[in-house]
């Protein structure tokens, strides 16, 4: 596909390998990745991965064990706005069950899975962190916490605007 | 009101930023630290103050310190882990979100002292707000002349990196996050040799958790002595104790371990008593890893003693009748919450996050979180409850690092507790899948304050 990191990307891809000392710059692999997820649609094609394998001259292998392991990265396209609800116990005593059950319901999808027109994808998650403040899930970089039902319409409401805008 | 050193100016407006943490006497640790001490100075104030370390083992602070080898010619490394995956906890995150200046005083005073000149911040992928924050407070600690070259004119240089995880909890561990932040998979290493010999690029390295190193702060302004008197016993001075679950105030709490476990519960200063006036039924106390308690054995030990929130007073009656104090992750149930359900989540959580290198973890957190499965969904049987046990004893004690022990012991605490909520399931396959089990595990009321 000969996916490539524009000017401003490029520039932060450098910002990340300088924070390590030379010859270490392997170090910089999951930030790129992380990188590189944000720059092509939100997941990692092998031809991504491959990219960023000659990009810090090591193994397209080290880059795949990486990816795989770590479950932030997708391996699969996914939908506009991704929806990790956390379903760890303490999110689960604060009633995580019912708001999956309603995102399920509402979405019409299962875990795992995109909508049509793809603008969501649901995954359900572990302990995030925000235990405190659960039931809880991540939307791109931020948490919406203390969900309710009514709270969820709302931030669905609200994605479903701006990807609408987007287009 | 207990003492408070680490959150005391929490609620000041802007204590986010630089100019309103200087003004209220940020940096002046730095100052003292890098002017009139040393490192070996700086290490045996931490020793003093009977620091442990804040991430969930306790291991001494100043201890870890001294370990740190000195080859020549080899650069040493401090890195501190903001990996926060532990069920319940959350207290890292309000420190670096909320105090990200405190945290910086702490890294650069335990920078000097360990000769670190290139320091690194591991933090959870998700937090990914929160690097935002971090660098942005690195770049007024440098613009101000507290990080970069010859900070303070001392010729001590040293700067600070950002590094964000990508979703892996065993990158808590100190040898997987080592690994990781050499862009490798979160796969523990073997110790010896121990990061303080052989760490980061097989450097002499340092890790210690976010609160350990915002703690050095208010040791290096009050000494390791004055420190070590507020607390007590080996519990000093204060801990961050992030409180959830069915409380009526749940959040971030700094207590200075001499408050008892139902104060801490019941009180309006800390987490307000059980919501919608339910009653108490078991709380994990340090995060999902620990023993789970019954409310009699929490509130009080097996003695009839009460209860504190501290390391040795939570530990008190080891793991048949206490549990721990571990990150300060305290997860509170209701009458309404089901052991097994809450049991299989976290066994579901440990078979997720194990790394997979060794069998015993690997195999066995997925049968267990199968069996679990089985006995929630009313399709266990009595010998089930058998073979979680001897499956757990199996994993602990037999991997590389305690991800396997973190697995096993809320397996064994619920059954060890709960055993009678387990055989009600069994032997209650269809009732159990439209009510639970409340509290007819007490045979007597359980005590709780008006």
């Amino acid at each position: 596909m000969g996916m490539q990191f524009n000017e401003t990307q490029m520039t932060e891809f450098k910002r990340l390998v300088a924070r390590y000392p030379e010859g270490k710059q392997k170090s910089a692999l999951l930030p790129a990745l992380h990188l590189a997820q944000e720059s092509f649609d939100g997941w990692l094609s092998t031809e991504t991965m491959d990219y960023i394998a000659s990009l810090l001259s090591i193994e397209p292998i080290e880059v795949y064990e990486v990816a795989s392991f770590y479950s932030m990265y997708n391996l699969k396209p996914v939908g506009k706005f991704v929806f990790e609800v956390c379903q760890t116990g303490p999110c689960m005593v604060s009633g995580s069950d019912n708001i999956i059950d309603y995102i399920k319901q509402t979405l019409d999808i299962k875990p795992g899975e995109t909508t049509k027109d793809g603008v969501f994808t649901l995954k359900l998650v572990e302990c995030l962190g925000a235990c405190g403040y659960a039931p809880m899930m991540q939307v791109g970089k931020i948490y919406k916490e203390h969900l309710t039902k009514e709270k969820v319409d709302v931030i669905i409401a609200e994605y479903r605007q701006l990807a609408a805008s987007k287009n | 009101m207990g003492v408070k050193l680490l959150l005391d100016k929490a609620n000041v407006p802007g204590i986010r930023t630089y100019d309103v943490y200087r003004r209220e006497g940020g940096y002046t640790a730095v100052e003292k630290a890098l002017k009139e001490m040393n490192p070996e100075t700086i290490v045996e104030e931490v020793k003093k103050s009977g620091l442990r370390g804040r991430g969930g083992a306790g291991f001494p602070a100043g201890m870890k310190w001294s370990f740190i080898a000195k080859p020549e010619g080899v650069p040493r490394h401090l890195v501190c882990n903001a990996d926060e995956s532990e069920p319940g906890t959350f207290k890292d995150r309000y420190l670096m979100e909320f105090l990200p200046h405190l945290l910086l005083e702490g890294l650069i005073i335990a920078s000097f002292a360990l000769g670190s000149h290139d320091t690194y911040i591991y933090i959870r992928g998700e937090y990914a707000w929160i690097p935002d924050i971090l660098e942005e407070a690195i770049n007024e600690a440098k613009a101000n002349g507290w990080l970069g070259k010859n900070i303070l004119g001392t010729g001590f240089d040293c700067n600070i990196h950002v590094q964000r995880g990508a979703g892996a909890y065993i990158c808590g561990e100190e040898t997987a996050l080592i690994e990781s932040l050499e862009g490798r998979r979160g796969n523990p290493r073997i110790k010896p040799p121990f990061p303080a010999i052989q760490g980061l690029w097989m450097r002499p390295t340092v890790v210690n958790n976010v609160e350990t190193l915002a703690a050095v702060v208010p040791i290096i302004k009050m000494g390791g002595d004055e420190y070590a008197k507020i607390g007590v016993g080996k519990s000093t001075g204060t801990k961050l104790i992030s409180a959830c679950g069915n409380i009526n105030k749940p959040g971030v709490y700094e207590i200075d371990m001499t408050v008892s476990v139902e104060d801490f519960i019941y009180s309006e200063e800390y987490c307000g008593g059980i919501k919608g006036g339910k009653q108490l039924k078991a709380c994990i106390p340090g995060g999902s890893s620990v023993p789970i308690l019954p409310a009699n054995l929490l509130l009080k030990t097996a003695k009839g003693e009460t209860r504190y929130m501290n390391y040795e007073s939570l530990s008190d009656g080891g793991f048949a009748t206490g549990s721990m104090m571990g990150s300060g992750g305290f997860i509170v149930l209701d009458e309404d919450q089901c052991i097994v359900k809450n049991t299989l989540t976290l066994a579901r959580f440990y078979r997720h996050e194990s790394c997979g290198q060794c069998s015993p973890c690997r195999e066995g957190t997925g049968w267990m979180e199968k069996i679990l499965m089985k006995i929630e969904q009313g399709k266990g049987e009595m010998s089930d409850i058998d073979l979680l046990w001897d499956i757990q004893r199996k994993i602990e004690g037999n991997t590389i690092c305690p991800l396997g022990d973190a697995a096993s012991w809320p397996v064994a605490a619920a059954i060890r507790h709960f055993r009678d909520e387990f055989e009600w399931h069994v032997n209650n396959p269809e009732l159990s899948q439209t009510s639970n089990f409340g509290l007819q595990h007490y045979a007597d009321p359980i005590h709780v304050p008006a």
